[in-house]
C-alpha cells in the first residue's frame, strides 16, 4: 500500500511533477504510461523513495518512506530500472546474490541462499547462473536483474512490499517483456504493491489492472486500461492520432496509428 | 546451486581466506628477499636471525638499521596505493580509475616542489625537511577536496564532472610543478626529482608513523566500503534501492583515500602505477567482489611496491633509481599486456 499527498518537483522553474493525491493498492499491478517527459520516472523515483519530493509525503504502508531506515526500506521496495551497465564483470548468480545487500546481519546464509534460488526460478535464469553478464542478451539480462529485486524483497510478508520497474521492458522483445511482467503480477497476486512504467499500451492493458495517464506532470486519466485508453485519450495525449483495435478480453487491445 | 563469492566460476577453488593467505605468504617472501638483497648480500636464515637480533652485529645493523625502514615503508605506501586504487575504481565503476586522477598524486608534488623552491627563500632552515612533506599531504588533501566540491551539485557528486575537474586539476598542478622546476636551481631539482618521481629512501619511522595513523580511517572504513563499492558494480540507482546511501559513501570514499594516498605521497612522492595494476591483478584472479579486491590490493600492492624498491636500489647499484620509475617502467608494459590478453580473450569468444 502506497499513499503519496501534494507531490510536487521543479527543477528550473519546470514543473516535473504535481500529484495532489495517489493510492496504490497493495496486490495490485498499476501502470504508468504517458509520452516522454510526462514525469513517469520522476513519479516512479518519488514513490519509491529515491527522489525526495519539493512538497508533499510518500508512505508505504504506515510510515512515510523519508523515515524509513534506508536498509529497512531496501527490504521492504525494490526497483527494476530500464537497463544496467555493470561497472566491472559478473556472473548472474553474483547480480541477483547482490539482490540480498540489504540483509546482510539481519537474514542468516541459509535464508539468502534459498531466496537466490527461488528468485532465479522464477525469473527463469538459473541455467543462466553461472554466465558472465556481458555474455548474456538484454532479455536474459533483465531477467537477471528481476531475480535481483525479487531476491531483495524476499524475507518480510509480501503484502508490506512495493515491487517499481521503471520502463523495465523498453529494450526486450515480447517473450521477454511478457515474462517480466507476468513475474511482476505473480508478486500482485501474493499481495505486493507493483507500478510499471510502460511504454507500450498494449502491454499495460494486458498486465495492468489499473493505469495512471501521465502528461505534463500531471494525472490526466486514471482507472482499468480498457475503459482509461480509449481512442480520444490516446490520440491527444501522445499527440498522435490512432485507432483502436480490440481482441478477445477486455485486456486485448491495441493501437495503430491512424 | 553451488556457494560463490562473486567469483569467476572458473576459479572458485580457493576460499577467499585462503587466496589473502597465500598473497600474504608472497609478500612475507618478497619483504624477506628485500633484506637479503644488497652490497652485502645475506641469506634468508641469516635475514631471519637478524630480524631476531639473534645474528653477528653487522647484519642485525643491516638488516634492522638499513633495509627494514624502507622495506617496511614500501609494503606500507604500496598498500596504502593498492587499496586507494581499489576503493577508486570501484567508486568510479571504472577499471583505470586511479587516486592520481583526483589530483592527490599531483597535488601533493606541487605542495613539496613548491616548498624545495620556494621555501629556501621563505622557511627557516630547521623546518623544511618536514616542510616538504607537510606540503605535500597539505596539496594532495586540498586539491582533491576542491575538485569533490566542484563536482558536487546539489549535493551530488557527479563523477563524470569529478573525473573532469581531476584532470584539469592535475593539469594545473602539473603546470605548477614545471614552473618551480624552470625557477630551481640545481640543488633543488635533485630534491624535486625525488618528489615528481618518488622515493622511500628517505623512510623514517616518523614517516612510517604518519602514513600508518592516515590510512588507519580508510582501514577501519573497509568493510563498510566493501558492501557499498559492490553494490555500486550494478550502478549507483542500483546501490541507492538497495539501501546504500551513495552519497555518503563517495564524499567518504574520496576524503579517506585523499587522506591515505595523501600521506604515503609526503612520505614517498609520486608512485605511478601500483594503484592500477595491483587491484587489476586481483580482479583477473578471482573476481570484482571488493571484500576479496580491498585486502588483496594492499597485500599484492605492497609486495609490488617492495619487489620495485629492490630492483630501484640494486638495478645500477651503488646508484639508486627512482622506485616511481621501475614502477612506471615495469607497471606500463605489464598493465598493457593484461589489456591486451583481455581484448584478445573478449574477440576470441
Amino acid at each position: 500500500m502506497i499513499e503519496a499527498r501534494g507531490l510536487r518537483v521543479a527543477r528550473g522553474g519546470r514543473v516535473l511533477l504535481a500529484v495532489a493525491e495517489l493510492s496504490l493498492a497493495q496486490g495490485a499491478v498499476t501502470g504508468v504510461v504517458g509520452p516522454n517527459g510526462a514525469g513517469k520516472s520522476t513519479l516512479t523515483r518519488v514513490l519509491a523513495g529515491e527522489l525526495r519530493p519539493d512538497t508533499g509525503t510518500v508512505r508505504l504502508g504506515e510510515l512515510p518512506v523519508a523515515a524509513i531506515p534506508p536498509a529497512e526500506l531496501a527490504r521492504r521496495r525494490a526497483v527494476l530500472p530500464q537497463s544496467t551497465m555493470l561497472g566491472f564483470p559478473l556472473t548472474a548468480e553474483d547480480v541477483v546474490r547482490l539482490g540480498r545487500t540489504p540483509h546482510a546481519g539481519a537474514a542468516s546464509a541459509a535464508e539468502d541462499e534459498a531466496a537466490i534460488a527461488a528468485a532465479m526460478e522464477e525469473a527463469g535464469v538459473i541455467h543462466l547462473a553461472s554466465r558472465m553478464m556481458a555474455t548474456l542478451s538484454g532479455g536474459e539480462a533483465q531477467r537477471v536483474q528481476l531475480a535481483r529485486v525479487l531476491a531483495q524483497l524476499s524475507g518480510p510478508d509480501p503484502a508490506t512490499t512495493a515491487l517499481f520497474l521503471d520502463e523495465p521492458t523498453s529494450s526486450l522483445d515480447l517473450a521477454h517483456a511478457h515474462a517480466i511482467l507476468r513475474a511482476a503480477s505473480r508478486r500482485a497476486v501474493q499481495g505486493a504493491t507493483v507500478l510499471a512504467v510502460l511504454h507500450d499500451l498494449s502491454l499495460a492493458a494486458a498486465w495492468c489492472d489499473r493505469v495512471l495517464v501521465l502528461e505534463g506532470g500531471t494525472i490526466v486519466a486514471d482507472g482499468a486500461p480498457h475503459a482509461v485508453l480509449d481512442e480520444a485519450l490516446v490520440s491527444r495525449v501522445w499527440g498522435i492520432s490512432v485507432r483502436r483495435l480490440e481482441g478477445g478480453s477486455a485486456r486485448d487491445i491495441a493501437f495503430l496509428a491512424a | 546451486m553451488t556457494r560463490s563469492a562473486l567469483a569467476l566460476p572458473a576459479r572458485r577453488r580457493l576460499s577467499t581466506s585462503t587466496a589473502l593467505a597465500v598473497l600474504a605468504l608472497l609478500l612475507a617472501l618478497a619483504v624477506i628477499a628485500a633484506l637479503a638483497t644488497g652490497p652485502v648480500p645475506l641469506s634468508p636464515g641469516r635475514v631471519l636471525a637478524a630480524i631476531a637480533g639473534d645474528a653477528p652485529l653487522r647484519d642485525v645493523a643491516i638488516v634492522q638499521a638499513l633495509r627494514l625502514p624502507r622495506t617496511l615503508a614500501a609494503a606500507v605506501i604500496g598498500a596504502v596505493l593498492g587499496v586507494g586504487g581499489a576503493v577508486m575504481q570501484g567508486m568510479f565503476r571504472n577499471p583505470l580509475a586511479d587516486p592520481g586522477l583526483l589530483g592527490v598524486s599531483a597535488g601533493g608534488a606541487m605542495g613539496a616542489v613548491a616548498t624545495i623552491v620556494l621555501g629556501a627563500a621563505l622557511l627557516p632552515e630547521w623546518s623544511r625537511p618536514h616542510a616538504g612533506a607537510a606540503a605535500a599531504f597539505a596539496g594532495a588533501l586540498s586539491v582533491t577536496l576542491l575538485v569533490q566540491r566542484l563536482a558536487t551539485v546539489e549535493g551530488r557528486v557527479l563523477i563524470g564532472a569529478m573525473l573532469l575537474a581531476g584532470i584539469v586539476f592535475n593539469a594545473l598542478a602539473g603546470a605548477v610543478t614545471s614552473a618551480m622546476i624552470f625557477a630551481a636551481d640545481d640543488m633543488q631539482l635533485r630534491d624535486i626529482l625525488f618528489w615528481t618521481m618518488g622515493s622511500v629512501a628517505g623512510a623514517t619511522h616518523a614517516k612510517l608513523v604518519l602514513v600508518a595513523a592516515a590510512s588507519l580511517p580508510l582501514l577501519l572504513a573497509a568493510p563498510l566500503l566493501c558492501r557499498a563499492l559492490n553494490a555500486l558494480i550494478l550502478g549507483e540507482r542500483e546501490a541507492l534501492t538497495l539501501g546504500i546511501p551513495v552519497e555518503r559513501v563517495k564524499r567518504l570514499a574520496v576524503v579517506l583515500v585523499a587522506l591515505a594516498v595523501g600521506a604515503s605521497v609526503a612520505a614517498a612522492g609520486m608512485i605511478a602505477f601500483v594503484g592500477i595494476v595491483a587491484p587489476h591483478l586481483c580482479r583477473l584472479a578471482r573476481g570484482a567482489d571488493h571484500r576479496f579486491v580491498l585486502p588483496a590490493s594492499a597485500l599484492v600492492g605492497a609486495t609490488l611496491l617492495v619487489a620495485a624498491d629492490t630492483a630501484a636500489r640494486t638495478v645500477l647499484a651503488p646508484a639508486e633509481l627512482p622506485i616511481g620509475l621501475v614502477t612506471s617502467l615495469i607497471g606500463g608494459p605489464f598493465f598493457l599486456a593484461l589489456l591486451l590478453r583481455q581484448r584478445l580473450a573478449v574477440d576470441g569468444s
